[in-house]
């Protein structure tokens, strides 16, 4: 499903007055594409995002999905979030099944694809835990595979992975390639981190400080599934930041 | 590459185990604590500094508790007490959950009937019992009416509390999977309320025990506060101690055990307790 922003400015209501944050924003995202969107704390990211799931609508300018304007939240684009955002009053296996339930899917079939999606995250003997009995990293897993219960055409990650320890996200990188390999969904990622914007992404998307808006892109072309060590994808690293540094030099 | 078939993450935290132990140390301290109050209550009481009567020994008071068990008359009395409390407390969780979930949905109602329920809570309920004397006569259903209005105001402050605060998080990722309407209601906000409920409900129970007793003490029905006051009238300090220990293990079992286990079980698994 292709996503589209056109002209897209978001204002708040701050204290002293309108607070511009987001815009002038233009930006298309083809089918199956994996963007990884990265930019300093508080350059409305997560606003955008927010937009493109429908969950916050735009003050100026048009958001489509599909060719279709987004006027609230769709199965078809789901969102993951930071904190995971799972239901502590269900077991892993109920919260994997939540989206499909709602669906009205019948509970045979709800079992077997949340047992199937477990199995995809690794997680299939953790079933019957409870949230609070996971890891930071498991939390997430079971988020992942929650959203990809209902078969969503576009995944919408906020920092999925920003408070997990460097292995359990090098692990998770693996896990979501193979993912996005195996399913060619549409993924907007959104990251502070530049190594794991080129790790995962086909184009890797830069915004500005507050307000925020598109200041370079950069298309990755290097062969999948790609490892945060590997040395093209440090060299590629480099060469963005080192670009983010020329630009934040530049008056 | 290659992704390993099972996370390395550890697996789930242990359950019992080292804690029971110390549990257990920490009971055994507990009852040489309550074992050393009572040897000091005998030794007083053999010094003889106040007549029996004033200051009787633990073991009349054993007495007339066993006495008093046995004879049935204090069964009665517990029973008695027991139902009241169970009759009002019910009509309260009815009154006060429907009136909670009603002030979070309609913002007229809570700024309106609301502020009328937090000033009436601040109002001690027994102070209730002329009114409802006056309204409802000598009978059981003064009495109900003070343990309902008791615990009615906490428990739909409570209510409400908990179902305007569902985390915002928990309704984004809700809508965002597909919920709306009622089963976005019932499926994640009076779930996500419920820790914040449950904890209405135990501060509504210990308000319902403490207007019952209360109320009990004024009146002439069978029941625990009744007990009490005819231990004063025969001048029976025995039965009077012995009523206060049953109210006391009444009060410890329900509200330590039963409702504070249930808070605990909930807060932990809601991933509110650090």
């Amino acid at each position: 499903m292709q996503l589209e922003l056109r002209g897209v400015r978001k204002t708040f209501q701050g204290r002293g007055g309108e607070v511009l944050a987001l815009g002038k924003l233009d930006l298309v995202i083809p089918d199956g594409e994996f963007v990884c969107i990265i930019g300093p704390s508080g350059c409305g990211k997560s606003t955008l995002l927010n937009i493109l799931a429908g969950l916050s609508a735009p003050s100026e300018g048009e958001a489509y999905a599909g060719g279709q304007p987004i006027c609230g939240p769709d199965p078809s684009r789901v969102m993951i979030f930071q904190d995971a955002a799972l239901f502590p009053w269900l077991n892993v296996q109920a919260n994997v099944e939540f989206g499909l339930k709602m669906q009205g899917c019948a509970k045979a079939e709800r079992r077997e694809r949340a047992r199937h999606l477990l199995a995809m995250v690794h997680l299939e003997q953790f079933a019957r835990a409870w949230v609070h009995e996971l890891s930071g990293g498991m939390k997430q897993r079971v988020a992942l595979a929650r959203a990809l219960a209902i078969d969503p055409a576009v995944l919408l990650l906020d920092e999925p992975f920003g408070a997990l320890d460097a292995i359990t996200r090098d692990l998770l990188h693996n896990e979501l390639q193979m993912i996005w390999m195996q399913t060619g969904k549409t993924v907007v990622f959104i990251t502070h981190n530049v190594r794991e914007a080129v790790v995962l992404g086909d184009r890797v998307v830069v915004m500005s400080p507050r307000p925020g808006r598109i200041v370079a892109q950069h298309i990755i072309t290097l062969p999948r599934p790609r490892q945060i060590e590997d040395v093209a994808t440090t060299q590629f690293t480099r060469r963005i930041l080192e670009d983010l540094q020329l630009k934040e030099a530049l008056p | 590459m290659k992704i390993p078939a099972k996370a390395p993450e550890g697996g789930l935290p242990p359950r019992g185990g080292l804690l029971q132990g110390k549990r257990h140390r920490r009971l055994l301290r507990r009852l040489l604590f309550l074992i050393g109050i009572v040897v000091v209550w005998e030794v007083l009481f053999r010094i003889g500094i106040w007549p029996s009567y004033i200051f009787p020994s633990p073991i009349d008071v054993a007495r007339t508790l066993i006495l008093g068990l046995r004879s049935r008359v204090f069964v009665i009395g517990i029973l008695e007490s027991l139902k009241r409390l169970l009759q009002g407390y019910a009509l309260a969780t009815t009154i006060g959950l429907s009136l909670g979930l009603l002030m979070a949905q309609l913002p007229w109602l809570k700024e309106s009937l609301g502020m009328i329920v937090l000033g009436l809570q601040t109002l001690p309920s027994i102070c209730w019992l002329p009114l409802a004397l006056l309204w409802f006569g000598l009978n059981e259903r003064a009495i109900l009416f003070v343990v309902v209005i008791g615990a009615v105001m906490s428990i739909s402050l409570a209510t409400e509390d908990g179902v305007r605060n569902t985390l915002p998080l928990y309704l984004k990722a809700a809508r965002n999977l597909g919920a709306r309407g009622w089963r976005l209601y019932v499926e994640v906000i009076l779930p996500g309320a419920l820790p914040s409920i449950v904890t209405g409900m135990k501060l509504g129970w210990s308000f319902a025990w403490r207007s019952l007793m209360a109320g009990e003490l004024l009146y002439t029905l069978p029941g625990l506060g009744n007990l009490l006051m005819m231990g004063r009238e025969l001048n029976d300090m025995s039965q009077v101690l012995a009523v206060i220990l049953i109210i006391i293990a009444l009060g410890l079992l329900s509200d330590q055990l039963f409702f504070g286990t249930i808070e605990r079980r909930i807060r932990e698994r809601w991933g509110l307790l650090s």
